[in-house]
């Protein structure tokens, strides 16, 4: 059970497009909605209401600036869940057989019903896709929507996962990156799909586009200098002004 | 990584218990009926009291036994089977020798090889962890066997080889600290490779994903205490080895000083302990500015 499969018939999974991404974390609540509402356990909130709330989510935004030297900083919108790794480490590391990497699709899942909530999996996965509920005592991970993608009562335009139906930008995309003319495989190859620690070796699945080249990061302004620069040779008042400035 | 007292007990008394058998599987100490039968169920006591403690921190621990069914994959499953077995056959053992008084020799070569094989699988639970630098190196199994049989030589009362398995450790214990404190940075993770970004320039968290914690943050990112970490470490070597061997070499220890000299072993060991979860880094800490 926990050996992975050699390799899988489809590898499905996301491409996450940092340049789109607004981080407006509507692919968060969505998907607690509809994996709160159907897979498996509910994912609980702890205290919600209350000074600490604490709760388990599938999907979760952060937001990094990055920042050349000299240059202005960019600020980058990062969704991140499970990448559904080739070399999944959580699934192997799992002393149950509860996590599994399905040899059909790819999709890295747990039968909550032989998990005992060890957390090793968590221990064992770089990216922090794996939470354990505090209500159940099970592991939660995205299942991406196994319930919705192969659902045959839904319209077919919903057989996607919850996050990409929802996302407002456009800025994830959902499909089998086996097929070299799906829209994720070449997606992610035109524009140099990554993954996340690849140092890991964990081969993910899932892959983040990096954000275009922005036109508007260029070197930091120097506001007074080219106004200075500039009456330094045409004289006049604010020529006037610079040279007695330093002269005191 | 949160230290948490389940995971602290489990490996410091399953580790001592086991380090015990191994001893007793050698014919040490030289003893018969019930001083025989009191080792033998020192041995068990700590090694159980270690597993059950292990089953504390389980969010489902009734589904135990599933736990035993993966061990062509994962650490955890082979140590839960061979910890089983181990205690089953050390069990038979005991009692023909404590009883019967007829100790099997091949019995307890098995029970000596089984006893540090559980050991070794125990520290690779944590060694295997390449998301935990620290942890991912052989001086970890090297530790947790060097810490069983030096305990275990002080329980069953082997002073010289506890003396010099206790310098031994201390010289391993000090060379794993040194080394781990390189290890994350050694390992290339940083958030520049956990986000991609590095080609954009130096990258830092700008927001977290929610203003409070989860489940990752309290049990992967653990700061509290490392300010002491260095007072800790000298404390940590001095009661469980320092102390010990210069007690030995000075002392003819008796019953008073063997067991001052256990009861300072155990401190310094739990104090390591509570390092070696304290100490370690995780990974997912760059998603999170924290580690």
């Amino acid at each position: 059970m926990t050996q992975l499969p050699a390799s899988t018939k489809k590898k499905l999974g996301l491409v996450i497009d940092l340049d789109t991404c607004v981080g407006c974390h509507a692919c968060v609540i969505s998907c607690k909605e509809w994996n709160t509402t159907s897979y498996g356990a509910p994912l609980s909130d702890v205290d919600a209401y209350g000074a600490d709330p604490v709760g388990t989510f599938l999907n979760r935004v952060h937001t990094f600036e990055a920042k050349q030297e000299g240059c202005s900083a960019q600020t980058v919108h990062f969704p991140k869940s499970c990448l559904h790794c080739e070399d999944a480490p959580c699934v192997t590391v799992c002393p149950t057989g509860a996590s599994y990497k399905r040899e059909e699709d790819g999709i890295v899942l747990v039968n909550e019903d032989h998990c005992i909530g060890c957390g090793l999996c968590a221990w064992a996965c770089p990216y922090g896709a794996r939470e354990l509920d505090k209500v159940e005592g099970v592991m939660k991970k995205c299942t991406l929507c196994v319930d919705r993608i192969y659902n045959e009562n839904i319209p077919e335009e919903d057989r996607i996962p919850s996050c990409v139906k929802t996302c407002p930008a456009g800025a994830r995309h959902f499909g089998d990156f086996n097929d070299p003319n799906s829209n994720v495989s070449i997606l992610s190859a035109a524009r140099g799909g990554m993954d996340l620690m690849p140092e890991q070796g964990t081969k993910p699945v899932n892959k983040y586009l990096p954000p275009r080249p922005k036109a508007d990061i260029v070197p930091e302004l120097d506001v007074l200098g080219p106004l200075l620069a500039q009456n330094e040779k045409t004289g006049g008042f604010l020529g006037w002004l610079d040279r007695t400035l330093e002269k005191l | 990584m949160h230290p948490a007292p389940s995971v602290i007990i489990f490996t410091a008394l399953s580790g001592l218990g086991f380090g015990l058998m191994f001893w007793m599987g050698l014919g040490l100490p030289a003893v018969e009926g019930t001083t025989a039968a009191i080792f033998a169920v020192l041995a068990m006591g700590l090694a159980t009291i270690g597993l059950l403690s292990s089953m504390f921190h389980l969010g489902n621990p009734q589904r135990f036994l599933r736990a035993l069914t993966q061990w062509k994959t994962s650490w955890l499953s082979r140590e839960g089977i061979l910890s089983i077995a181990t205690l089953g056959v050390f069990f038979i053992y005991a009692c023909l020798w404590a009883f019967l008084d007829n100790r099997v020799v091949l019995l307890g070569y098995l029970s000596s090889v089984m006893a540090m094989g559980t050991v070794f699988f125990t520290a690779m639970i944590y060694a295997q962890m390449k998301t935990v630098p620290r942890w991912n190196a052989m001086s970890t199994p090297l530790l947790f066997l060097l810490y069983a049989a030096g305990g275990g030589a002080l329980l069953a009362a082997q002073m010289t080889e506890a003396m010099l398995l206790l310098a031994v450790l201390a010289v391993v214990q000090a060379g794993a600290w040194i080394q781990g404190d390189g290890a994350f940075a050694k390992s290339g993770s940083t958030i520049e490779t956990a986000t991609g970004l590095g080609a954009l320039g130096k990258v830092r968290l700008l927001e977290k994903p929610h203003s409070g914690t989860n489940y990752l943050m309290t049990e992967m990112i653990h700061v509290i205490g490392r300010k002491h970490v260095t007072k800790l470490r000298v404390i940590s070597i001095s009661l469980m080895a320092v102390l010990p061997v210069v007690l030995i070499l000075l002392t003819d220890v008796g019953h008073m000083v063997g067991g001052l000299l256990i009861l300072l072993h155990l401190v310094g060991l739990f104090t390591a302990r509570w390092l070696f979860f304290a100490e370690a880094e995780h990974v997912v800490g760059l998603y999170y500015d924290k580690r």
